[in-house]
């Protein structure tokens, strides 16, 4: 087993920190960028539209530069694992999928995509018989749709199967 | 004594039988919720929130939509401590100092004994809590009738500066996860004039991003990803509970009525201004810890150390809707979740409520008291049926459980523009949570961003631009003055710890 690799890290504490914290001041530029171009001053009329989303955007860089500082600072989280090659593995398992059954409820709706997605993972990483599988993931579509659009009428997206069964 | 029979108006309407029915209907999903990984007391009512839209529309419906929404919460409140003393796992964030004691209990096979202590006191700290909502909310909602933009925008500055001055996480991270939610909250329409902000020509952005699919994504997605590092195995004590241990574990209970009251305290006030259950449930702990006679043996399996988090959290819990039903200003991120149902049925939370809304604001509160008793029989007679259920294997209840929080997210606003939202707001959940960037402050940041600039703006319009208006009397004065106290006091902390190690 490559149980040695697992338990490397995959990125550094403070990398991560820097990440996210010169993604946050990122958006904080975006944010001050905007709201210059609608106005954030003083209008005939009172504040403009961007008067106090600059503001925001202004504290968002500045305390956001703070955290990239102080994550470049901190030597004691230098060699601190954020997540290791393992755990990284585990958590892209189920959120690669997802992303994958969130683009499939655009295309086949959302009661097939969810019986594919619930399937996928009792037999990928549960390794269920094929019964089993079948079961669960046919009989939660069936479940939600019953809830759903049966007792409170809440529509939910729906794909050609349900068109072929009439269900629209 | 208006109160007292405002009160009992309340409960003729929480006491229909729909309405009873509904309440056991919502603990029992709210345990539920609350046993789950990534399932707990704001995503569960963030993705049943749609459910209530037709429910809403009928007359008292608003006050049965309350109720089975208030109900989820209580439920869900109960259930993070199964998970605690069972499995070690808290199932809520605010269950995890109930480990400390609970887990060792469990494993001493005292599990029945540490559940009793835990439920029992949660309802002990409801009740308090409740008993605080009904005498005091009729004299904020009062009191909160004078109050001008200035006055509101000065609260809402006390709730968000409150968060920097108070929670654990760096005042930096919290400051800056909380203007992410007011940049968040601006996307979309500029409710004054009319232009477009931040949506960069796209029409997705046009209605802005909803604070339920960033609930559901944060709290949800983040939740079930920072489950799957630690590994998929669950080994659990056995929860048996019978009368036999209900009635010794009561015995037992009166002797830490100080402890409870502490807690009780510690937790109203930690939900009032905006700490929240999980502070609260540690500092009652800790508080516990230090004034007991037993205090070195925390840690061991002290019922005491149940009782103190499990009051502190319930109280907190309960009374972080008193702010959100007098101000408008919700104390935690499920209060903040209740809080836009309110908003989606059409009713605008505030002093007003307690005079439009009498029948709404009593049968909720009249359904406090009814739902916490219920809660406690439920999870009493029920344990053994809650805990099968972590028994479900992860790679099954997994992707049911993205299954829900996906349809949540969609029933939103009907687009799958949100579902892609939902897992951003996953990713970055479960950055930040690990980064220890604060997530109630986003949340609440992005449910109140609007109304928050919205009195910022008249305010200034009546000043015409001038600051001091936030300053002009003793009351606003007042609650500026605190919350530039509570912005600037970990700065402050932070110099007095110099100056007395200098010294």
């Amino acid at each position: 087993m490559n149980q040695g690799r697992d338990a490397q890290p995959a990125f550094r504490h403070r990398t991560a920190e820097i990440v996210v914290a010169g993604f946050i001041f990122l958006l904080g530029a975006i944010v001050i960028y905007d709201s210059v171009r609608l106005g954030a001053r003083w209008g005939d009329d009172g504040p403009q539209a961007g008067y106090f989303p600059f503001y925001i955007g202004l504290i968002l860089c500045a305390s956001s530069a703070v955290n990239l500082v102080l994550a470049m600072l901190n030597r004691r989280d230098k060699d601190r694992t954020f997540v290791e090659v393992g755990q990284l593995k585990l958590v892209l398992t189920v959120l690669i999928p997802s992303a994958i059954y969130v683009a499939l409820i655009g295309w086949t709706g959302i009661y097939l995509a969810s019986a594919v997605f619930v399937a996928f993972f009792m037999r990928w990483l549960g390794k269920y018989p094929w019964w089993k599988v079948a079961a669960v993931s046919i009989g939660n579509s069936v479940a939600f749709f019953l809830i759903f659009e049966i007792w409170f009428k809440v529509p939910l997206p729906k794909g050609p199967l349900e068109a072929l069964l009439g269900l629209n | 004594m208006d109160e007292v029979q405002s009160l009992i108006q309340g409960f003729v309407v929480a006491l229909s039988f729909k309405n009873l029915a509904l309440m056991f209907v919502g603990i029992i999903l709210g345990v539920i919720i609350g046993v789950l990984p990534g399932l707990g007391g704001a995503n569960g009512v963030a993705i049943l929130l749609p459910l209530t839209f037709s429910m809403a529309q009928t007359p008292g419906g608003t006050t049965s939509a309350i109720i089975l929404l208030s109900c989820i919460y209580w439920g869900a409140l109960f259930g993070g401590a199964i998970t605690s003393i069972l499995f070690n796992i808290p199932g809520e964030p605010w269950s995890v100092a109930t480990t400390f004691d609970g887990y060792p209990l469990g494993q001493q096979g005292r599990a029945g004994n540490a559940l009793t202590a835990a439920f029992t006191s949660s309802f002990v700290g409801a009740l308090i809590a409740v008993i605080v909502i009904t005498f005091l909310s009729p004299v904020v909602a009062r009191f909160a009738l004078e109050f001008g933009p200035p006055e509101f925008f000065a609260v809402y500055l006390l709730t968000f500066c409150a968060f920097v001055g108070m929670s654990k996480e760096p005042a930096f991270k919290t400051l800056a996860s909380m203007m992410l939610g007011f940049a968040l909250a601006a996307v979309g329409t500029d409710p004054v004039t009319g232009a477009l902000r931040l949506t960069f020509g796209s029409t997705a952005m046009l209605s802005g991003f909803d604070f339920l699919v960033a609930v559901i994504g944060l709290f949800g997605i983040g939740e079930i990803l920072i489950t799957l590092e630690e590994g998929l195995a669950f080994k659990g004590a056995a929860a048996k509970i019978n009368l036999r241990v209900v009635l010794d574990t009561w015995k037992e209970l009166p002797r830490y009525w100080l402890t409870s009251l502490r807690s009780a305290a510690v937790g109203c006030f930690m939900g009032i201004v905006p700490g929240g259950a999980t502070p609260a449930s540690f500092m009652s702990y800790g508080v516990a810890r230090r004034f007991s006679p037993n205090g070195d043996k925390f840690g061991t399996g002290q019922v005491e150390g149940v009782v103190a988090p499990e009051t502190a959290a319930h109280a907190a819990g309960t009374s972080a809707l008193l702010p959100m039903l007098t101000l408008g200003v919700p104390g935690s991120p499920t209060a903040a979740v209740l809080l836009g149902g309110l908003l989606i049925w059409g009713l605008q939370p505030g002093p007003l409520l307690f005079i439009e809304q009498k029948d709404f604001v009593w049968g909720l509160i009249a359904s406090m008291y009814l739902g916490n008793i219920a809660g406690l029989v439920v999870v009493l007679t029920c344990v053994p049926a809650f805990a099968a259920i972590l028994r479900i294997p992860f790679s099954v209840i997994a992707p049911i459980i993205i299954v829900i929080c996906a349809i949540g997210s969609y029933t939103v606003h009907n687009s799958n523009f949100d579902v892609w939202m939902m897992v951003v707001f996953g990713v970055a959940g479960y950055a930040f949570k690990k980064l220890s960037y604060p997530l109630a402050p986003l949340v609440l940041a992005i449910v109140l961003g609007d109304r928050a600039e919205a009195s910022f703006r008249q305010a200034m319009l009546f000043s015409q631009g001038d600051m001091t208006v936030f300053f002009s009397n003793r009351l606003v004065g007042t609650m500026t003055g605190l919350a530039l106290l509570l912005l600037f006091w970990p700065l402050l902390s932070w110099l007095l710890r110099r100056l007395r190690a200098s010294a």
